[in-house]
């Protein structure tokens, strides 16, 4: 049975192409140059030079975290090349018929097409191929309700105020490692702003793609959601099928002022490497949202891609009565290794927090939850939940859970639950007699055991989020 | 419907079924009775393709095919059902989703067109009602903290839906009390026709009662070892096994 799992899950990555377009490439090599380089690309002002010098200054002195649980070579950080663009974005186009139409068919082959009256009703999507933004729909749409939705590159120049104010503001230049390193070289990435009161009109989305070779991707993305506005915002990511490791750091920050709410969705299916183990992204990535009084912050993602994923979206729940949500399926195959979870920091009273997590073990992979879970002292009342459930397909695989627990407030109430269950023969047997195939079965037991996760997904994502969950499953059955 | 002919099979390299012969006719019921150890659960396993399972020698033809050709799914969607002794729970997914898929999969194979939802959620219903079962069951996962009772039930009412021509009942009395065993058995008796037959394995004569059986086998190291009709079964009850294996010696 376990043969037949493994043929199962071992499936084609469909995202795997190379779209042929002449880009603008800076050879290997990260130093004060390349990011006077970047910034002058950027044409951005002088204090975010500045800024960015200032990062590099710390990265320099930092080194890269060894505790979580996974395994790589180390990484030589000067032979990735920290920025890349199509030529033809040079001079940025206006709309979206000058865009290269190389690049519209990448996203078409992917299933997002860019043409408002093709796209998917309801949601506006921003676009980000190698190191820049490609395109941003629905922008006056959005303008209407004033709502800001672009490139994040195009903000530090219309939105200088809100950029220079938030920017950092969550995830600090020296907070870990990478992101540091993603403060000093980030690139692009999405820029989002909800007035007060206002409840954005449709689904915010960001596509990433990396596609030149040896090239990182080091996108940045803030969301500042005013008081009692609502957002929720999407993400998915991509990458062609190479042999040598790409390196993806990424920042994330939100801010949900009083009463305000921001649910924020991934799916990452970033190329996982081959069934040897070869290729594939190294995704070590900072989220982190803060949320002040009344205000929610809710993270939902399925992972399953990505070689290496490092990854822990957390939220600060500083106002009195905020509350933090972390949904999480994490999906492992062949050699991939992920290390994931959230933190959940409860500073005001009253906060509560909530975090569910499936792992999904097959092949030879490593799934890792790690969490945090900290009452401080003025967390009164303070609440959180936690379940960790872990599913392993096969006998080769590894699930493993790491739950931090600190509690300064007596008053505070912290609940972890914990399982863990394998995909056994018997249940496929069952199927079987029953006429289902193996692939079926074992599909429609993952996603018996994601259901709760995925309840949470915007309903577009959660259709494509069962598919991808079958798709990376191919091959792990036998 | 189903020819044995010399049938050997091994498990974990120990020789289990020895030179088994049976034919069955449509419509007919067999029951297949025998000490424990005697291999009755293996022929059930053999026979659906259980994995762990190897056949050693001898054919088996079923509707005309050679049943040992096939995968388990495929012998399931040709229309071979067992019903399990210890039916395994599938947690997160609903009976309902469970049903649909393997119905969906059996009327592909038939070369029917699906049932839309609204039609087979109605099926469903219906069938549970049959077996005296609560709805609530469909929405339920899969044997997901039902009572013995209840498995053995779900069990019946999945045979009810996918209409096989065999369906072999593996000690499907096990575990159950007599109000739960007359409702199986009613189940079972109510899908009784001319063109399905039923391997049913017990090891006591007491489900017989209720499910009347056309022949009865002894099973016993292996082989069968005697054939006659339903009084067969009361003899054994009256006796024991241990005449059967002194007569055979």
């Amino acid at each position: 049975m376990t043969e037949e799992i493994n043929e199962l899950i071992k499936n084609e990555y469909e995202a795997g192409f190379v779209t042929d377009v002449e880009s603008e490439t800076l050879p290997p090599g990260l130093n004060e140059d390349v990011i006077r380089f970047i910034s002058s690309k950027k044409n951005e002002p002088e204090w975010l030079l500045e800024w960015r010098l200032k990062a590099f200054h710390v990265w320099k002195e930092m080194d890269e975290p060894t505790w979580a649980h996974v395994q790589y070579p180390e990484i030589n950080f000067q032979d990735v090349s920290y920025y890349s663009a199509p030529k033809s974005m040079d001079d940025r186009p206006k709309s979206l018929d000058e865009v290269d139409p190389e690049l519209l068919k990448t996203y078409e082959k992917l299933g997002i097409p860019l043409h408002e009256q093709a796209a998917l009703a309801g949601v506006a999507v921003d676009v980000v191929f190698d190191s820049v933004s490609v395109v941003t729909t629905f922008r006056e749409k959005l303008k209407e309700a004033g709502v800001i939705f672009m490139p994040i590159s195009e903000a530090v120049h219309e939105h200088p105020d809100l950029v220079k104010k938030y920017l950092g503001s969550v995830v600090p230049q020296k907070d870990n490692y990478y992101a540091a390193l993603n403060c000093a070289v980030f690139s692009d990435g999405s820029f989002v702003y909800i007035p007060k009161g206002v409840r954005c009109p449709m689904e915010l989305s960001t596509y990433f793609r990396i596609n030149e070779q040896s090239t990182g991707q080091f996108e940045r993305t803030l969301i500042i959601a005013e008081e009692g506005s609502h957002v929720s915002y999407l993400e998915g990511c991509t990458a062609p099928m190479r042999d040598e490791n790409q390196l993806h750091a990424a920042v994330v920050e939100l801010v949900a002022l009083d009463n305000a709410e921001i649910k924020y969705s991934t799916v990452q299916n970033w190329y996982p490497g081959d069934a040897e183990g070869k290729g594939g992204i190294y995704n070590f990535v900072t989220k982190r949202g803060v949320c002040h009084t009344n205000a929610k912050i809710s993270w939902t993602q399925v992972e399953t891609g990505s070689a290496v994923t490092w990854k822990y979206p957390s939220c600060i729940l500083k106002g009195d009565n905020s509350v933090g949500e972390f949904y999480s399926v994490a999906l492992t195959n062949n050699f991939q290794q992920a290390d994931t979870g959230t933190k959940m920091i409860h500073l005001g009273k009253n906060t509560k927090s909530t975090i569910i997590t499936k792992g999904i073990s097959a092949g030879k992979s490593q799934n890792a939850y790690r969490g945090l879970v900290r009452m401080n002292p003025g967390a009164e009342g303070a609440r959180n939940y936690t379940q960790c459930d872990s599913l392993l397909i096969g006998d080769k695989c590894g699930a493993h859970t790491f739950p931090y627990i600190e509690s300064k407030h007596p008053s505070a109430v912290i609940e972890h639950e914990a399982t863990t269950s394998k995909v056994s023969d018997d249940q496929l047997f069952l199927c079987q007699q029953r006429g289902i195939d193996v692939e079926k079965a074992v599909s429609m037991i993952v996603n018996g055991f994601c259901k709760e996760v995925f309840k949470e997904l915007p309903m577009e994502f959660a259709v494509e989020a069962g598919k991808l969950l079958e798709v990376s499953l191919e091959g792990s059955v036998g | 419907m189903l020819s044995i002919k010399n049938l050997q099979a091994k498990v974990e390299e120990k020789d289990i079924i020895k030179g088994l012969n049976l034919n069955i006719k449509p419509g007919e019921v067999h029951a297949i009775m025998g000490p424990n150890g005697a291999g009755k659960s293996t022929l059930g396993n053999v026979l659906s393709g259980r994995e762990g399972y190897e056949v050693t020698g001898g054919s088996v033809e079923f509707l005309g095919k050679d049943l040992l050709d096939f995968e388990p799914e495929e012998r399931a969607r040709e229309g071979l059902f067992l019903a399990f002794q210890y039916p395994v729970e599938i947690p997160g997914v609903s009976n309902l989703e469970f049903l649909k898929a393997s119905v969906d999969a059996v009327r592909e194979h038939r070369g029917q067109d699906p049932l839309d939802s609204v039609s087979f959620l109605k099926l469903a219903r219906e069938k549970c009602k049959a077996v005296n079962l609560d709805q609530n069951f469909l929405k339920r996962g899969v044997n997901e903290g039902f009572s013995g009772g209840e498995k053995k039930r779900n069990e019946i009412m999945q045979m009810m839906l996918l209409e096989p021509s065999l369906c072999i009942l593996d000690e499907t009395d096990s575990g159950l009390d007599i109000d739960a065993l007359q409702v199986v058995a009613d189940g079972v008796n109510s899908q009784r026709s001319v063109d399905r037959s039923f391997i049913v394995v017990t090891h006591y004569q007491r489900l017989l009662d209720y499910i009347v059986p056309d022949y009865v086998h002894v099973l016993a190291n292996g082989r069968i070892v005697k054939s006659g009709g339903k009084e067969l079964a009361l003899e054994l009850e009256e006796k024991g096994y241990s005449w059967i294996d002194e007569e055979v010696v």
